[in-house]
């Protein structure tokens, strides 16, 4: 009953004989990246906890919560446009996924320096992001808005919008940090022998870190 | 990046010098002891306390204790047990040891982080006991820790000791993550050749399944943990509802301490499988062994261990009866509440059925696996009773909780920690642990916690409250309780006490005790055939072994020995497959 690779159950109960099968059960996948992607559901459950927190505390609280496209809104020339600077910081986001998916293809191809560049380029707009985050936080504060309340309503606003922003801008920042880190060792030709799966892992991270972007986008800022 | 395949061929870098080979070590088998030790120490901490409450309970004004004091005693006794003590050493130190040397491994699949996972274990211990210095003292506020009372003044420590427990708490969660990591995914892709995840021993799977809860489940405590701590801390309203106090509006305002409750308990019922999975799975294993017989329904035991682990995460509001909630919903969690039983009485059964004609050698590690299912059986039934919501309402809150976690979760799986240690003793330092010493701690530690826990449930049907200071001059507790209270302090600090021989054990054999061999309790699974005992660094010397059966071949028919090591090949002793597939 030695372990063959012809498949010999089907349906379910072959998925199972896949999964439990000899030495490694995702085939062909690093410690690495396997360890990022636990990681990264782990995370997940994390920013849930957030968001469900912060839902339950919209609807328990007995003040009107503020009306989120006013509070996010900015005069540009004259113009006022509700949610601006979200847009352009969202924008800003999802471009960098696309930057860091070209850097992982460069990486597989052994474009050693078009992946390291590609990989700045990605933490620069990281750093774009958390500026333009540092941007809006001056301005509600210079506003009246603290975590402990504010002039617009619920108290548990100000308190949310920090704790989940700033929790989040956490995860930002150590990713440019991780993405420089890792582009500068691309650059240096760290990865020449055992291969650029790194590249992808740094981006599996970065992806993640876009995608709960996009759920507290939607939660907090269009609800 | 390592693959499976490259392992072999993977550099081994031995530690030289003291430091690096047995403290800043990134050997699994270092790491696991330092766990061990730790969580062992602080829970001697927990133990003291514990003795210092039942004093008080028992003789009231016995020794100089004050309400705070006791309140301080409560809390600190139950977090450490639970989360320092238990979770530490069923993951860290047990998970440690025998995951990569069950799955044939070298090491975890990445050292350093597990290394790390150490030493923030550590610093997370030593932030809760600097909480015994600072200004008010520890936090009074029960495990639970319960928002607004733990953060309002009035309640012992809510000032500068809720901040303590609440960053040791949030450390720990970071610690427990990178260890949790390294073990999930060591095993899911660091076994070595013919090692499928359908022959690992149960140990492992037990450990893998509740390390996966924990990775989903502390998630939970550490949002609620940053909540809490920033409504202490600067003032944010997350779980402060509006409330007065001492005739003053505080500035809390429009919270729910409700959404605590909700996210400590998506954590903490959890929590309770993240000690008894690995429970589950050691003593399956002890079983096994000790009674020379193959498990019995090794597959069933798998999937009930899975299924027990799915269950646990739509349960967490059976805690919560009392705190008011719709009556649908308290149908629902009383049913999936009673779900759970299916699978946990399965195991019972397979456990009692590997025993049934089972050549039952009574090992001090078999001993304290019966006492386990003793323990636990008694456990689970009063746990029927709590998780029906008009059963529980009068209960909530009395002595007969206190019975039910105490044994099912609290005494039950420390049963196993001793067991596993008698266990494995053997193999970590290559010398037996004192059988004599051994079967003495185990009869005054099994009978005297069945003496100390089962009255308990007589104290909560007459009604007597938990986390009272004292319990004289109520008239609802009749004069006789007081009686028992006292007998159930006296057995207490004899058990408390005679742990010392348990500890007195450890370090007598640790040099002077019987040399082991590599293998005492012939067993067949993987960390018994190392080639050294203790295992070397790296574990299996030049080359990685080759499974070719499971880990249960005990009383093989036409086998030379009463078992076949893992690493028999199939024409030396054919695998009987049948045996163990549905």
């Amino acid at each position: 009953m030695d372990n063959t690779t012809q498949p010999t159950t089907r349906g379910m109960t072959g998925l199972i004989e896949d999964w439990v099968s000899d030495k490694d059960a995702f085939k062909n996948v690093s410690w690495g990246k396997t360890m990022m992607w636990i990681f990264l559901l782990s995370d997940t459950f994390i920013f849930s906890c957030f968001l469900v927190g912060y839902m339950s505390v919209r609807m328990t609280t007995d003040v009107p919560w503020p009306n989120a496209s006013e509070v996010f809104a900015l005069t540009i020339a004259g113009e006022h446009i509700p949610l601006i600077l979200i847009a352009i910081m969202t924008f800003v986001l999802i471009t960098s996924s696309g930057t860091m998916a070209m850097a992982v293809n460069c990486g597989y191809r052994r474009q050693r320096k078009q992946a390291a560049v590609l990989m700045l380029v990605t933490a620069v707009f990281g750093v774009c992001f958390v500026g333009m985050q540092a941007f809006e936080w001056t301005k509600l504060i210079e506003e009246g808005v603290r975590p402990w309340g504010n002039p617009m309503g619920a108290p548990q606003f100000g308190a949310a919008f920090f704790m989940i922003t700033g929790f989040h801008g956490f995860h930002v920042s150590i990713g440019v940090i991780y993405l420089t880190v890792v582009a500068l060792k691309v650059l240096r030709g760290d990865y020449e022998e055992r291969g650029y799966e790194i590249v992808e892992i740094t981006g599996l991270y970065w992806h993640f870190v876009d995608l709960v972007w996009v759920f507290i986008f939607a939660f907090f800022y269009l609800w | 990046m390592a693959y499976a395949d490259d392992v072999e061929n993977e550099e081994l870098h031995e530690p030289t010098g003291f430091i690096w080979k047995y403290v800043w070590s990134q050997d699994h088998k270092v790491i696991a002891i330092q766990y061990s030790t730790t969580a062992i120490l602080v829970g001697l901490v927990a133990l003291v306390l514990s003795g210092m409450m039942r004093m008080q309970i028992g003789f009231p004004g016995s020794i100089d204790m004050d309400a705070t004091a006791y309140y301080q005693a409560m809390t600190m006794h139950g977090m450490i047990m639970v989360i320092y003590l238990l979770t530490a050493i069923f993951l860290g130190g047990f998970g440690n040891y025998l995951i990569p040397l069950m799955v044939g491994a070298r090491d975890m699949v990445f050292p350093f982080v597990n290394m790390l996972s150490y030493w923030f274990y550590l610093v997370s211990v030593l932030v809760l006991l600097a909480s015994f210095f600072v200004p008010g003292g520890p936090t009074g506020a029960g495990w639970t820790l319960y928002p607004p009372q733990a953060i309002t003044a009035g309640t012992p420590g809510s000032e500068w000791g809720i901040i303590l427990m609440l960053v040791s708490l949030i450390i720990f969660i970071i610690a427990a993550t990178m260890g949790g990591l390294n073990y999930v995914t060591t095993v899911l892709q660091a076994r070595t050749h013919g090692m499928t995840m359908f022959r690992m021993p149960l140990t492992v799977w037990g450990i893998f399944v509740a390390t996966i809860l924990a990775l989903l489940a502390f998630p939970a405590l550490f949002v609620s943990g940053v909540m809490m701590l920033l409504d202490q801390t600067i003032g944010t309203s997350f779980f402060m509802p509006d409330m007065m106090q001492f005739g003053s509006q505080l500035d809390y305002s429009g919270g729910s301490p409700i959404l605590f409750q909700h996210l400590f308990w998506f954590f903490g019922h959890p929590e309770v499988y993240i000690v008894a999975l690995p429970a589950f799975g050691l003593v399956s294993d002890l079983i096994s062994i000790h009674a020379r017989r193959s498990i019995f329904g090794y597959r069933m035991m798998v999937w009930a261990i899975v299924s027990i682990g799915v269950l646990s995460f739509v349960v967490w509001a059976h805690h919560m009866y009392v705190s008011g909630m719709n009556p649908y919903f308290g149908f629902f969690f009383a049913t999936t509440t009673l779900v759970i039983a299916v699978p946990t009485a399965l195991k019972v059964y397979n456990w009692l059925l590997t025993l049934w004609r089972g050549n039952i050698h009574l090992t001090v590690p078999m001993l304290f696996s019966l006492a386990f299912i003793v323990t636990f059986l008694v456990g689970g039934l009063t746990g029927l009773f709590l998780g029906n919501v008009v059963v529980d309402i009068p209960l909530s809150d009395t002595y007969f909780v206190v019975a039910h976690f105490h044994m099912v979760m609290g005494v039950a799986p420390i049963l196993v920690v001793f067991g596993s240690i008698y266990h494995w003793y053997p193999k970590i330092t290559g010398r037996m642990l004192h059988d004599g010493i051994g079967k003495l701690h185990f009869w005054i530690t099994f009978l005297g916690t069945y003496l100390i826990y089962f009255p308990m449930h007589y104290l909560g049907f007459l009604g007597m409250p938990r986390r009272y200071y004292a319990y004289e001059d109520y008239p609802f507790i009749p004069e006789s309780a007081q009686s028992l209270n006292a007998f159930i302090t006296v057995v207490a600090i004899v058990v408390g006490i005679s742990q010392l021989l348990f500890l007195f054990n450890l370090a007598y054999s640790y040099f002077k005790g019987a040399p082991s061999g590599g293998n005492p309790w012939r067993a067949t699974s993987l960390e018994w055939l190392t080639p050294e005992t203790p295992p070397k660094h790296g574990n299996w010397g030049s080359s990685l072994p080759v499974v070719h059966r499971w880990a249960y071949d005990y009383g093989v028919p036409g086998a030379e020995l009463d078992y076949v090591p893992q690493t028999t090949s199939a024409e030396e002793v054919p695998v009987h497959e049948s045996d163990h597939d549905e």
